[in-house]
């Protein structure tokens, strides 16, 4: 029973990641991720509207007709959304500001209606919990490993904490300003996919097509 | 005139929704594998939004802003709380509508585009244009031209990586960036040339 629970944690970190397997929930990941505070609280926020609507729609996963199924989960979904929105404007404003339509385009990000639909209604009310705290952790690790590469190339910072001092004020380092534009979200989400599927394998996707190398062509 | 102009060019190129927020990338990425297609989903989009955004718009105005109920002599409600639920509502509702009009008016259209209708109610590019409606706070008219121009700025997008990865079929790419690795490289280049535009508007 504990293994269940433990698996279903352990998982959707690299085995089955919601970002760099599943294709879910990329819209946000790439907005919040100029520097690491943000998705930080990005992070937490999915997080938990993962797990507490895993579990509510698990809890009532048994009375749930089947045909308005999707419009009850969206419910939920932005009924939690709502709550952490306003939580986060009572009490961390600043960083609610910076994160602005994000957190409410939680309820159109992919994982929670994909895991909602995909896990949730039909397992137990635990192991959904653990199977979003485990979705929400996978989605977050990719985050972090971004938002930290962006804003240690492009600030030279971490947590807004200065590790490297810039050419301006006297130091050795040059600000990559283009580590703060969208493009390169984009190339180091490729890279960070390409690097998990170097190590697993299984996960490389067959090419729909191969070239066929015309007989005595590659002696040329 | 002018302005709703600069606003239209700006929508369209320089927050290009998918290549500069990184909305709606589930749908960009996943149906983006044919032209033809990826054409569907982009009409489809473009239709959702120039309808949904103004019709948020008028919501927002007249019932969910603080201070909105004014008219009905209720001016201390603040009921901006609730539009995250409102929005998905319409949007939802707006979808099923026009997914009727088209089945009974124009039923070839609805053939092709048939699956897609349903897909966008939960595409974050439509409820994001919303969002962004609210934040900037838009006109009536500046939300009309926003939600088209939005829409056909996906649209765009998703049609240029869809021929670009016809193209790509044929080419010999390393196995781990293999399908999804490599079309997150081209989007990239893609979000890269946009930024071009950035002086526009």
């Amino acid at each position: 029973m504990l293994a269940n629970y433990w698996k279903a944690l352990t998982t959707p970190l690299i085995n089955e990641n919601p970002l760099t397997l599943q294709i879910l929930g990329i819209c946000s990941a790439l907005a919040v991720t100029t520097s690491l505070d943000t998705a930080l609280v990005m992070t937490i926020a999915v997080t938990c509207v993962l797990a507490f609507s895993g579990m509510f729609i698990s809890l009532i996963r048994n009375y749930l007709p089947h045909s308005v199924r999707i419009i009850i989960q969206i419910t939920i979904i932005a009924s939690l959304v709502i709550i952490v929105d306003l939580i986060l404007k009572a009490f961390f404003f600043e960083i609610g500001n910076r994160l602005s339509v994000f957190v409410g385009l939680i309820v159109t990000n992919c994982i929670v209606l994909g895991r909602a639909e995909g896990f949730a209604i039909r397992n137990g009310v635990v192991e959904s919990f653990f199977d979003g705290v485990g979705n929400g952790l996978g989605y977050g690790l990719i985050l972090m490993i971004v938002g930290a590469i962006r804003e240690l190339f492009g600030h030279g910072s971490l947590f807004g904490y200065q590790l490297l001092i810039p050419a301006s004020q006297g130091g050795g380092f040059e600000p990559l300003h283009l580590m703060l534009l969208p493009p390169s979200a984009f190339f180091i989400i490729a890279g960070i996919i390409w690097f998990i599927r170097r190590k697993r394998p299984e996960q490389i996707e067959k090419p729909e097509f191969s070239v066929r190398v015309r007989p005595g062509a590659a002696e040329k | 005139m002018n302005d709703l102009m600069a606003l239209f060019v700006r929508s369209v190129f320089v927050e290009n929704l998918a290549l500069s927020f990184f909305l709606g990338m589930c749908t960009f990425l996943a149906v983006s594998k044919r032209v033809d297609t990826a054409f569907g989903v982009g009409v489809a989009m473009t239709a959702v939004q120039t309808v949904t955004v103004p019709i948020n718009n008028l919501l927002y105005v007249y019932l969910l802003a603080p201070g909105a109920l004014a008219w009905a002599g209720l001016n201390h409600i603040d009921l901006s709380f609730l539009s995250l639920i409102a929005f998905i509502g319409v949007i939802a509702a707006m979808v099923q509508v026009l997914e009727m009009t088209l089945e009974f008016h124009v039923p070839k259209l609805h053939q092709s585009l048939g699956i897609f209708l349903p897909l966008i109610t939960v595409n974050c590019a439509i409820l994001g244009g919303s969002l962004f409606m609210v934040e900037r706070s838009y006109s009536f008219i500046e939300s009309l031209v926003y939600g088209f121009g939005s829409g056909l700025g996906w649209a765009l997008a998703i049609v240029m990586l869809a021929a670009i990865r016809e193209r790509l079929k044929y080419s010999d790419i390393p196995d781990g960036l293999q399908g999804l690795g490599i079309t997150f490289v081209i989007a990239g280049l893609m979000s890269l040339g946009f930024m071009g535009f950035a002086g526009l508007g």
